[in-house]
């Protein structure tokens, strides 16, 4: 803090002001205001004696909880400030990808492979089209909702982590009804985590976890899609590049299947990651 | 993108709260709901602006609501030194300096407890602290002032009254004014 106005005054023989004082005890005097007080202070016995006070005092309020600095910290805060993380790591990817507006349902990406039931206009879709379209992008921001609450995590990452591979592969294939495979994407330099079960509104979902060695996380959250009214064999669609939930992703379905492919990387990098998965599977 | 930042922070951010409220479960109560209320208002931070200095501002605004709401409930006005000096004269255990310091802290006026913290323990500049509590750096100035000055008087009140035992005699009742 500047006290240059009031402080620098050329008459020494003024007494300290209160507000000297504290700057002088708080440290937040420039190097050459510092000189000058100091000087003043050897002169001024009563203000010696008040900056001694103040700094007991600040010294003994520093002591006070100086042990909470080194206690763990709870958990339940711990995960408080991964959700934050998630957040701000979801404000950062807005600015990455040039501030795209959220809510704008699937902005971007038509139609990366083949038509699909998004294209066309709007206006001309019957309501159960709107439902399903209802549905895929629900199941894409719960895609990336589950990516930006478990990615961060540094201790539970996954529920099954990857050294119990065909257990992972057998308890989730059964949970969500349908045989899964678990994509090899050591090719692009991700290597496989683990996997967890989670809730979505008509059953369970998958989630698996990849890292590469920067310790970039990417998530294939799949599961049977919500309300399918014209059966399994008419869903199917090609990629679409989704923004508008808290991660970027490409997401496909299949055979009534939905799969998102969601991480904090480019958006050409994560086609390449999705097309690597989508021909696995 | 990097998420280390705000974890970082928490044991700054409990030591702050632990001092502000005196109660450990409530300090923690506040960080977490700095925590949560911090994730709410990702947009309302300026990417590359001083991530501490707004945790502690989202942290000193609700902790303020707090406050409002209590003094609304409690109808209570603030307490002048020389009426609780009385009341820190007889502690029933061998005085611990500590926990003496803390109930000091706790007499004091929200607002300068949170400057004098903010600018003692957290080293926080004037011009930061006055960003965070909302106010002119005057103002600061003089809670700085008036807080440091009212807990040194506290912190002397137990001493002085310790030679004058009759002291203890006075009904605590007349700690709150009613309205």
């Amino acid at each position: 803090m500047s006290l240059s106005n009031n402080t620098m005054d050329s008459n020494t023989s003024l007494p300290l002001t209160e507000d000297q004082i504290h700057a002088l005890v708080d440290g937040q005097l420039a190097a050459n205001e510092l000189a000058a007080l100091q000087a003043h202070l050897a002169q001024d016995p009563d203000a010696r004696a008040r900056v001694l006070k103040w700094q007991q005092q600040r010294d003994a309020l520093r002591g006070l909880h100086q042990h909470v600095l080194d206690e763990p910290v709870p958990s339940q805060l711990r995960s408080a400030a991964s959700q934050t993380a998630a957040s701000q790591q979801e404000l950062d990817q807005w600015w990455r990808w040039g501030g795209m507006a959220a809510g704008v349902m699937l902005a971007f990406g038509v139609g990366w492979f083949s038509h699909t039931a998004w294209q066309g206009d709007l206006a001309f879709r019957s309501p159960a089209v709107l439902a399903k379209a209802r549905a895929e992008r629900d199941f894409v921001r719960q895609a990336g909702v589950a990516h930006a609450v478990y990615s961060p995590e540094i201790r539970h990452p996954v529920e099954v982590t990857a050294a119990e591979q065909e257990h992972l592969v057998q308890w989730l294939s059964k949970r969500v009804g349908k045989p899964l495979k678990v994509p090899n994407l050591a090719s692009l330099g991700y290597a496989l985590m683990g996997g967890r079960l989670l809730p979505g509104e008509a059953g369970a979902r998958a989630q698996f976890m990849f890292q590469n060695t920067a310790g970039t996380r990417i998530t294939l959250y799949l599961g049977a899609l919500d309300s399918v009214p014209g059966g399994a064999n008419s869903r199917e669609t090609g990629f679409h590049f989704a923004t508008d939930g808290p991660i970027p992703s490409f997401y496909w379905i299949d055979q009534g299947f939905c799969y998102a492919l969601a991480g904090p990387v480019p958006r050409d990098a994560l086609m390449k990651l999705a097309e690597a998965v989508y021909r696995q599977l | 993108m990097n998420r280390q930042p705000i974890v970082d922070h928490i044991p700054a951010l409990r030591r702050y709260a632990r001092a502000l409220t005196g109660d450990t479960w409530a300090a923690d109560d506040l960080v977490q709901d700095t925590l949560e209320r911090a994730c709410s208002k990702w947009r309302l931070w300026t990417v590359g602006s001083n991530l501490r200095a707004w945790l502690f501002t989202v942290m000193h605004n609700l902790f303020a609501n707090q406050m409002r709401s209590a003094t609304r409930q409690a109808s209570s006005s603030t307490v002048d030194i020389e009426e609780v000096a009385h009341e820190l004269a007889a502690p029933d255990a061998p005085p611990d300096q500590a926990m003496d310091l803390q109930r000091c802290l706790l007499r004091l006026p929200p607002d300068q407890r949170a400057v004098l913290l903010l600018v003692s323990v957290e080293d926080m500049s004037y011009a930061d602290v006055a960003k965070i509590t909302g106010v002119p750096i005057g103002t600061v100035m003089s809670r700085l002032s008036r807080g440091r000055s009212r807990l040194q008087a506290l912190l002397d009140a137990p001493a002085q009254a310790a030679t004058q035992p009759s002291a203890t005699g006075t009904p605590v009742s007349h700690l709150h004014r009613l309205k």
